[in-house]
């Protein structure tokens, strides 16, 4: 990393202002201005929601929000992770529930306390549309709920700015485990092969895989076909 | 407005000069001679000054990267005298990591009747599962069969695997898709709940199941929302490392010492059975590489496993993954799924034109890759960095508008967030270090040498032997993280404890004093340090 670079930028941290590289991502502007990070970062690569950050930039009104790791610093920006915020989820046992709406609204009644108003959708890292997979859950409609929340990465911004106090995520976790286990269509193909690994179909081929000497193996290898790609 | 500055469109352009020519074209995969030769001319394993031998413990002698070598050689954070006779807790069965092998042994140790805590450095779920993006392997279409995917993997792993552990691998891998499924994670399927399967590299069928690009994210939390079901049998603990295990006076272990990040303070919880899950160690940045690991992955389990005498093995083989991004500079190192090239993108030079198989094993690849650069016939970015492009927009030809964006939203996001739609422009990408085949030695159980120490995930060894294939370590992880906690509730459920020690401790410091060896180094490490020391002026 260049060292002394001319082109420094200023930007606030918890109302600190620092002096740092422009082109940074957020978290390795803080690195750069000398924290040692242990909350706030986790994969570094925009899938955990670890690093939640709020921020305004001086002389602008609007608030903004980001993942710190995939966020580039910007000129007098004012930054405060949020690296926890709490949120209720309810406990149950995924192979006792039923996939219907009545699931959803007694372990999460709050859920049709939702407002509507979107606050949720405009704080999402992720662009995913809050409002909408809560609205498709106030329906019942599992299904919808899952494919809409699909990319959530449980960051827990949306409950930080939710007027309705909901957890939306913990709701959403719900839906999609609902969905894959009972809604989506079962896979014919892999209970017929659990049948016949079961029965022992493949053991004596394997026993004779295993006892190969590497030679034998390697013939056996640059013999294989191969499947085409489609 | 693209993302990319001029000069590197340029190089764009001849990409999509030669798209249509190559859409028909497939490049020839190279022999077993030609992949052994290509490795060493250009794989980063073969630089030998890189890698030196431990010269303590019970795999003194053994080779590993230099970095690695220093920690593994290191002081304990705590003497033989730290006080064992209060723990702050006990329980059955400790997990050691929040990942999806330490979520997944906490599952099935508590099906099999333990108590269980498991502690995690960081947030429970802050690993590397939940960057795994293209899929997991199981090989249960019609046309394919566990003894297939042996094949594959021994291949691939150039026949150095343990022939027991890559048996379990295989057979299985269908029940846990079964599993995983039960549980309520979301693969993607057709209509009539048949599997979308595509390959990965070195793969003889088409059997990475996947959940869009999030199939470690999807696996991962549906695992921790499961673990945080079975609260109060299971406690989960963040920011709460261990700095070293414990052993009873009768070699078994009696636990660990975890230390919460966030205080510093530190105390022994004590318990019958371990399963440590600590995952690799991208974050040491071995040869100066960029990684695709998350900011935990200090290889810690390795540390702690050796210190109590568990013996090593296959680290003198790390794997780089082919497709790190290379551009923009502030993704540098991350990944770039190889589903990407299951799905039909190919790699190609700044001219535009192919000079490797798309889905070599990921060894082969990456140094074909690096050979391509060395040659010349890489583009330059203006930061300096090197890398070939993945033509991902030939994925929408293939199989029409709207793939990328449905089969990669991840990837999509990941570049758009930078002004680059992949939908439209090529990836530029160059070999990053992603994983760590050796490690721990493991048996079959999940079992390692020392009573009732289990292991699993990337910190154990054997599995793969030189070379991980795609789609087989989030495979891996809940293979053996199962094994390892049915395991190890077992072993918790027999054992007869006998008086906590650290005397490994005393012999460990007096080994260190014999042999003069001074790395300088307290380990584990925990955390890499990215911090410069005078920040502003």
């Amino acid at each position: 990393m260049a060292e002394e670079q001319e082109n420094l930028i200023p930007v606030f941290i918890m109302g600190k202002q620092y002096m740092v590289p422009a082109g940074l991502t957020i978290m390795k502007a803080m690195e750069y201005a000398g924290y040692k990070l242990v909350r706030g970062v986790g994969c570094r690569g925009g899938f955990c929601g670890a690093c939640a950050t709020a921020y305004r930039i001086q002389g602008d009104p609007k608030l903004y929000f980001g993942l710190a790791c995939q966020t580039v610093v910007q000129p007098n920006m004012y930054l405060a992770q949020l690296p926890f915020f709490p949120a209720r989820r309810a406990t149950y046992d995924i192979a006792r529930l039923e996939p219907t709406p009545t699931t959803l609204f007694s372990l999460y009644p709050e859920l049709l306390r939702c407002l509507g108003c979107g606050t949720c959708t405009k704080a999402c890292p992720q662009q995913i549309d809050v409002r909408a997979y809560m609205a498709a859950g106030m329906r019942g409609d599992i299904a919808r709920m899952a494919d809409l929340s699909f990319d959530c990465i449980m960051c827990g911004l949306c409950a930080a700015r939710c007027p309705a106090e909901e957890g939306q995520y913990n709701i959403a976790i719900l839906a999609r485990r609902l969905y894959g286990r009972y809604l989506a269509p079962r896979s014919r193909h892999l209970e017929e092969r659990l049948e016949e690994i079961r029965s022992g179909k493949f053991d004596a081929e394997i026993q004779a895989l295993k006892n190969m000497s590497v030679e034998e193996l390697k013939a056996r290898y640059k013999a294989r076909d191969i499947e085409p790609g489609d | 407005m693209s993302g990319y500055p001029p000069e590197m469109q340029e190089s764009i352009r001849l990409v999509e000069a030669t798209r249509p020519r190559r859409l028909k074209e497939t490049f020839p995969t190279m022999t077993l001679e030609e992949r052994e030769a290509i490795l060493k001319a250009y794989h980063p394993d073969y630089k030998e000054e890189t890698f030196r031998a431990i010269r303590v413990g019970v795999s003194k002698g053994q080779k590993m990267p230099l970095e690695l070598a220093d920690i593994v050689e290191g002081r304990p954070h705590i003497g033989p005298d730290f006080d064992l006779s209060d723990p702050i807790a006990e329980t059955d069965v400790l997990v050691i990591g929040g990942g999806g092998a330490g979520a997944s042994a906490a599952l099935l140790a508590q099906e099999n009747g333990a108590k269980v805590i498991l502690v995690t450095k960081l947030r429970f779920g802050d690993a590397n599962t939940m960057m795994a993006q293209g899929g997991i392997q199981a090989a249960d279409r019609p046309n394919d069969s566990p003894a297939i995917h042996y094949l594959d993997v021994i291949g691939g792993g150039h026949f150095t695997n343990v022939p027991e552990l890559v048996e379990a691998l295989v057979m299985d891998a269908p029940f846990v898709i079964k599993w995983l499924e039960d549980l309520g994670v979301m693969f993607d399927k057709e209509p009539d709940g048949t599997m979308v399967e595509v390959h990965g590299g070195g793969t003889s069928r088409r059997r990475m199941h996947s959940a869009r690009d999030y199939t470690g994210a999807e696996i991962m939390r549906v695992l921790r929302d499961e673990v945080r079901n079975r609260e109060p049998d299971i406690t989960v603990v963040e920011f709460s490392p261990a700095i070293e295990l414990v052993l009873d006076d009768k070699g078994q272990i009696a636990g660990a010492v975890v230390m919460n990040l966030e205080t510093g303070a530190k105390g022994y919880v004590k318990a019958k059975a371990v399963v440590l899950a600590t995952g690799g160690g991208g974050r040491l940045h071995y040869q100066g590489f960029p990684t695709t690991n998350h900011y935990g992955a200090t290889a810690d389990g390795v540390v702690l496993a050796y210190r109590v005498g568990a013996p090593l093995g296959y680290l003198e083989s790390m794997q780089y993954h082919p497709t790190g991004a290379a551009f923009p500079e502030q993704i540098l190192g991350l990944l770039v799924t190889e589903k990407v090239r299951g799905l039909g993108a190919q790699v190609v030079n700044k001219y535009g034109e192919q000079f490797v198989y798309p889905l070599e094993p990921r060894d082969v690849e990456s140094a074909a890759i690096i050979r391509e650069c060395a040659r010349g016939n890489g583009v330059v970015t203006p930061t300096g960095q090197v890398g070939v492009w993945l033509d991902s927009p030939m994925i929408d030809i293939l199989h029409g508008p709207g793939t990328i964006q449905r089969a990669l939203p991840a990837m999509v996001r990941q570049f758009a967030r930078f002004g680059i739609d992949i939908t439209k422009e090529p990836i530029l990408v160059y070999p990053t270090l992603h994983y760590q085949n050796g490690g721990v030695r493991l048996r079959a159980d999940g079992s390692t040498i020392i009573p009732g120490l289990y292991i699993a995930g990337e910190v154990s060894a054997g599995v793969h032997g030189h070379n991980r294939l795609m789609g087989n370590s989030l495979l891996e992880i809940l293979v053996f993280g199962r094994r390892s906690g049915r395991s190890a509730a077992l072993w918790a459920q027999q054992v007869r404890p006998g008086k906590p020690t650290l005397a490994h401790l005393e012999r460990w410091n007096r080994e260190l004093e014999e042999t003069g060896v001074d790395t300088g180094v307290v380990s584990p490490i925990l955390l890499p340090d990215y911090t410069r020391k005078q920040g502003y002026k």
